[in-house]
């Protein structure tokens, strides 16, 4: 049981083991993206990026689409973990913090479900 | 409500040269959070259909966004490689300071000859050939 106060645990300061989540989501994340990164970089440098039926094409191709919406939501998330830290470390005034943190947050979010939606458009076309 | 305590401002350390080595990690990795915007406008113009499509490339590949594919290629190579030296670090390996110094040189030299083979493999050969 916790002893804080729903005040002190709301204001984020002081241990509320949120520091191990955070190491742990962000290594996670890192270990995938390794693997997915490599596979996306080395596929993209080699198709015709001017010709829309070809990439329509591979991304709705067999395992890529799912490959797609693994690396493009493991990469909001490590990015989101990421960026956070470095406005808590730069960032001083309190509500400047929190502000910039909620705005990060959102940005995160809407890139995520963008690219997710995208992707399950150009999926779906090319099955129907 | 009382001031939190603080770790020792940055500027006191003395300088280290494996500072570099942290302060590139967090450029590259800020860097590659923008690229991914950019990543994800561009998926999403190819949902858009091919008259959006053909709009959002004839931007790309002006001549600002070449080269900021390029620093984002190169930013991804250092990150990578970088990357997988701090998750080794995790598992407490390789903290001795001649093997952090000799393995931040493999980081960058891993990453020089990653990037020199995608930048060739993109500019040259593939789908940003002129
Ligand atoms: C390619 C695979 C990747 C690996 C192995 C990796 C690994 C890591 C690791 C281990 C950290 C923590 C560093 C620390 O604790 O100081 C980190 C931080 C970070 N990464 Fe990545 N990363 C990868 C890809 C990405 C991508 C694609 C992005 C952006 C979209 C990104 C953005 C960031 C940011 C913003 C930070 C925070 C930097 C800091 O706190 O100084 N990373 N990365």
């Amino acid at each position: 049981m916790s002893l804080r106060t729903p005040l002190g645990r709301q204001l984020g300061l002081g241990s509320a083991h949120e520091g191990v989540h955070h190491w742990i989501l962000q290594r996670a994340t890192a270990v995938a993206l390794v693997l997915l990164t490599i596979w996306f970089v080395l596929s993209i440098v080699r198709l015709p990026l001017a010709d829309h039926a070809a990439i329509t094409a591979w991304i709705a191709h067999g395992v890529n689409p799912v490959l797609l919406i693994l690396l493009l939501v493991a990469a909001a998330w490590h990015s989101k973990l990421g960026v956070q830290v470095v406005i808590e470390d730069y960032v001083h005034g309190k509500h400047a913090k929190i502000a910039l943190l909620l705005v990060s947050s959102f940005i995160h979010v809407l890139i995520a479900a963008t690219a997710v939606l995208a992707v399950l458009r150009i999926a779906m076309r090319s099955v129907g | 409500m009382r001031p939190r305590p603080m770790s020792p401002h940055a500027s006191v350390y003395r300088f280290q040269y494996t500072m570099i080595g942290s302060l590139t990690h967090r450029m590259t990795g800020v860097g590659m959070s923008v690229g991914l915007l950019v990543l994800v406008a561009w998926l999403a113009a190819a949902a858009g259909g091919a008259d959006a499509y053909a709009g959002t490339t004839a931007v790309l590949s002006s001549l600002v966004f070449k080269v900021l594919l390029a620093l984002w290629l190169l930013a991804f190579c250092y990150h990578l490689f970088n990357g997988i030296r701090h998750l080794a670090w995790d598992l407490i390996y390789g903290f001795e300071r001649r093997e952090a110094r000799r393995s931040f040189r493999m980081v960058v030299a891993a990453a020089l000859i990653l990037f020199a083979a995608l930048a060739w493999l993109l500019f040259c050969r593939g789908g940003a050939a002129p």
